[in-house]
C-alpha cells in the first residue's frame, strides 16, 4: 500500500470516528433550525429542506407560535449559579490544592484519599438527604442551595487538579520571592499564581461545565423560576403527550454556546509548560 | 557593616537533630564557605541564615540584629539557589528589578539599578528574554544580578555552580570571586566541592554530621587538618592515610614496613595506634619532584598505575599493603610494575590519633 493510500484510509477512519462521536451534537443543532413535522418525520429527513430560526424565537416568545417557557429566566439562574459555584470553588479549591502541595500537616494522605474518594459517590445518590435537609433550612427552590451543593461537588475536583500544578512550580521560586522582599502572600500572588495560572484556569472550566450541565440534582432541588437551571428547564418541552423535540434542540444550542465560547476563551489561557525554565532545564 | 555571627545554633526536625549547636562569626566582607559532603547540614545552616528555616535553639545575627525572628525580606539578604530559582514568567529585565518594584522604588531607579547589574555581569544583550530562553551560565548570572540589585548586606549562595558543566563552573568560579570584589559585601556560599571551597573562600568552614570540625584559611585547613576527615576531604587527591603503631620512636605501619615520625609532632606515648598522613604532593619520584630542603625518607614502591594530567602524572602505588597515591612533575611514561624511589617530604607528613583521628601535631 503506497503512502497516500494510507493516508486516505487514515482519513476515511478518523471521519468516520469523528462521525459517530460529532453525530448527536450535529443533530441536536439541524434539529434546532428545523419544524418539529420535520423532525418526527418518518422514515428520517436527513438533508433539511427547511431551516429557520423560528424555533429560537418561539421560546423567546417572538413571533407567532409563544412557547410557554421562560427561558430568560433559567438562563440567568444558569448563569449566576455556574458563575458563583465556580468561583467559590475555585478558591476553595485553589486553597486546598496549594495547602496539599506545599505543606505537611498530619492525616495529608488520608484526608486527600477521602476528598477524592467523595467523587465516587453518584450525585444522585445524595438527592434524597440533600432534599431533607434543604427543606429543613429552606433552600428547597432557592440559587443558594444550588450554588452549595455545586460547590461542594467541585471542590475536590478543583483541589486535586490545582494540587498537580502547585506541585510543579518550585518550592525555591516562592522562597526566592520571600527573600526578594516579599511576604508569604505576594509571593503567591505574585510568583506562584501565575505560574499556576493555566492549571488554575483548567480547574475553574471544568467547575463552570459540571454546573451548567448538571441535571440529576437541580432536578431535585428546583422547582420554580426562581432557581430552575437550564438543563432542568428543558423538560418544561414535554407535556403529558407530547415533547417539543425542535424547542427543545434549541434550548439545547443555548446551553452549549456559553460553554463552548468560555471554553475558546480560557483555551489560550490553558498553555502548560509555562514553569519550565525558571529552575535547571 | 554587617557581620553575620551565629550562637549556638541548633535545628531540629521533629525529634531529629541535623544541626548540633554552632558558633561561627563571620566578618564584613568576608567570603565564607561552608564545605562538607551532603547532609553535613551545611545548606540547613545557609537557610536559617536566610530565614528560610526556623532555628530550633540559639541566635542568629546579622549586623547588629538578632534575626531569630524576622521574616527572610526583613533581613536585608539575598541568596542564589542550586537551581537559580528565576521567575520563569517574567523577562530578565523583571527578574532583575523585581525586589526592587517589590520594595516600591520608582520605575526609573529600578530601571537603572537593573541596567547596572546587567552591566555588571554582562546581561545587557538578554534583558528582554525570559529564563526559558537562557544558557545555563546566562540564568546563573541572571541570578546573581537579581541578588545584586539590592545591596544586600549578605549574599547568599546556595550550591550556586553545581548545575553547570565543569567548564563553565570554574569560568563561573572566576565571575563570582571577581564580583564580590567588586561589590565587597558579606558571603556565606554553600558548596560540596572542595575545589570551590578552596578557590573562593578567605575563610573554609568544614563541616560533617552537624558539627563544624575546622575553620581556617584554605591553606590553614589544607596544611594544618585537625582530623582524617578534614585530610582526606580537603585537598585533591585526598591525604594518603596508612594505618600504624608507635614503636621505638618510629611508625611501624600496619602492613609492614615503618617510617619516621614527622618532626614537629607531639610524641604520642609507645605502642599508641596512630595513622601516617601525607599529600601527594609531598610524595614524589626522585628528580620528579621538587627540591626538598627539609627531611625526607625515601621508599623504593613498584607503581600499580599512572595517571597522566599533562604537566603533572599522578602515580599510584601501594605503601604498607595500602593504595597511595604521588605526583610525578615532568612525567615520564612509566610502566606498572615499575620500581619507583620515592622522596616523603617528613616535615610535610601527618599523624593522626588511630582511634578519635584527631591531629598529632
Amino acid at each position: 500500500m503506497s503512502r497516500r493510500q494510507k493516508d486516505i484510509l487514515i482519513w476515511i477512519g478518523t471521519f468516520l470516528v469523528m462521525l459517530v462521536i460529532c453525530m448527536p451534537g450535529l443533530w441536536v443543532v439541524l434539529s434546532a433550525f428545523r419544524p418539529n413535522g420535520e423532525i418526527l418525520t418518518k422514515p428520517a429527513v436527513w438533508i433539511p429542506r427547511d431551516l429557520s430560526w423560528d424555533n429560537f424565537r418561539a421560546i423567546f416568545g417572538f413571533g407567532d407560535a409563544v412557547v410557554a417557557i421562560p427561558v430568560g429566566s433559567y438562563f440567568l439562574n444558569s448563569l449566576i449559579i455556574s458563575v458563583t459555584s465556580t468561583v467559590v470553588a475555585v478558591v476553595i479549591g485553589m486553597s486546598g490544592g496549594y495547602a496539599f502541595a506545599r505543606y505537611r500537616f498530619p492525616g495529608k494522605g488520608a484526608a486527600f484519599l477521602w476528598l477524592m474518594l467523595s467523587r465516587c459517590v453518584p450525585g444522585i445518590a445524595l438527592s434524597l438527604p440533600l432534599f431533607i435537609m434543604w427543606s429543613w433550612t429552606g433552600l428547597i427552590d432557592t440559587k443558594l442551595g444550588v450554588i452549595i451543593v455545586y460547590t461542594a461537588i467541585n471542590v475536590p475536583f478543583t483541589v486535586w487538579l490545582t494540587e498537580g500544578f502547585f506541585r510543579q512550580v518550585p518550592r525555591d521560586l516562592s522562597e526566592a520571592a520571600q527573600i526578594d522582599g516579599c511576604t508569604p502572600w505576594q509571593a503567591f500572588w505574585k510568583v506562584e499564581f501565575p505560574l499556576a495560572k493555566s492549571g488554575i484556569a483548567s480547574a475553574a472550566i471544568f467547575a463552570f461545565l459540571t454546573s451548567w450541565n448538571e441535571y440529576a440534582l437541580a432536578s431535585q432541588l428546583t422547582r420554580s423560576t426562581d432557581s430552575k437551571t437550564l438543563p432542568v428547564g428543558l423538560m418544561d418541552f414535554t407535556a403529558q403527550f407530547t415533547i417539543d423535540w425542535a424547542g427543545m434542540s434549541a434550548m439545547a444550542v443555548i446551553i452549549i454556546i456559553p460553554a463552548l465560547v468560555l471554553t475558546f476563551l480560557v483555551q489560550k489561557h490553558l498553555i502548560a509548560g509555562l514553569t519550565f525554565g525558571g529552575v535547571k532545564g | 557593616m554587617a557581620e553575620v555571627s551565629l550562637r549556638n545554633v541548633v535545628k531540629r526536625y521533629g525529634g531529629h537533630k541535623v544541626v548540633h549547636g554552632i558558633d561561627l562569626d563571620i566578618a564584613h566582607n568576608e567570603f565564607v564557605v561552608l564545605v562538607g559532603p551532603s547532609g553535613c547540614g551545611k545548606s540547613t545552616t545557609l537557610r536559617m541564615i536566610a530565614g528560610l528555616e526556623e532555628i530550633s535553639e540559639g541566635e542568629i545575627s546579622i549586623g547588629d540584629r538578632v534575626v531569630n525572628r524576622l521574616a527572610p525580606r526583613q533581613r536585608n539578604i539575598s541568596m542564589v539557589f542550586q537551581n537559580y530559582a528565576l521567575y520563569p514568567h517574567m523577562t530578565v529585565r523583571e527578574n532583575l528589578g523585581f525586589s526592587l518594584k517589590i520594595a516600591g522604588k520608582p520605575p526609573a531607579e529600578i530601571e537603572a539599578a537593573a541596567d547596572e547589574a546587567a552591566r555588571i555581569l554582562g546581561l545587557q544583550p538578554y534583558m528582554d528574554r525570559t529564563p526559558g530562553e537562557l544558557s545555563g551560565g546566562q540564568r546563573q548570572r541572571v541570578a546573581m544580578g537579581r541578588a545584586i540589585v539590592r545591596h544586600p548586606d549578605v549574599f547568599l549562595f546556595d550550591e550556586p555552580l553545581s548545575n553547570l558543566d565543569a567548564k563553565l563552573r570554574t569560568q563561573m568560579r572566576v565571575e563570582i570571586k571577581k564580583l564580590h570584589r567588586q561589590v565587597g559585601t558579606t558571603v556565606v556560599y554553600v558548596t560540596h566541592d572542595q575545589v570551590e571551597a578552596m578557590t573562593l573562600a578567605d575563610r573554609i568552614v568544614i563541616m560533617k554530621d552537624g558539627h563544624i570540625v575546622q575553620t581556617g584559611t584554605p591553606l590553614e585547613v589544607f596544611e594544618r587538618p585537625v582530623n582524617t576527615f578534614v585530610a582526606s576531604f580537603i585537598g585533591s587527591p585526598p591525604m594518603n592515610l596508612v594505618k600504624g603503631e608507635l614503636r621505638g620512636g618510629v611508625v611501624e605501619l600496619a602492613g609492614g614496613g615503618q617510617l619516621p615520625v614527622p618532626p614537629g609532632i607531639q610524641t604520642p606515648p609507645e605502642g599508641a595506634r596512630v595513622i601516617f598522613g601525607f599529600r601527594a604532593d609531598n610524595f614524589m619520584p626522585v628528580g620528579h619532584g621538587l627540591a626538598e630542603t627539609g627531611p625526607v625518607a625515601l621508599l623504593e614502591l613498584p607503581v600499580t598505575l599512572a595517571e597522566p594530567l599533562g604537566a603533572e602524572s599522578l602515580i599510584l602505588t601501594e605503601l604498607a599493603g595500602v593504595e597511595v597515591q604521588g605526583k610525578m612533575l615532568n612525567p615520564r611514561p612509566i610502566q606498572p610494575g615499575e620500581v619507583l624511589s620515592f622522596q616523603l617530604s617528613l616535615d610535610r607528613c601527618h599523624l593522626f590519633d588511630a582511634d578519635t583521628g584527631k591531629s598529632l601535631r
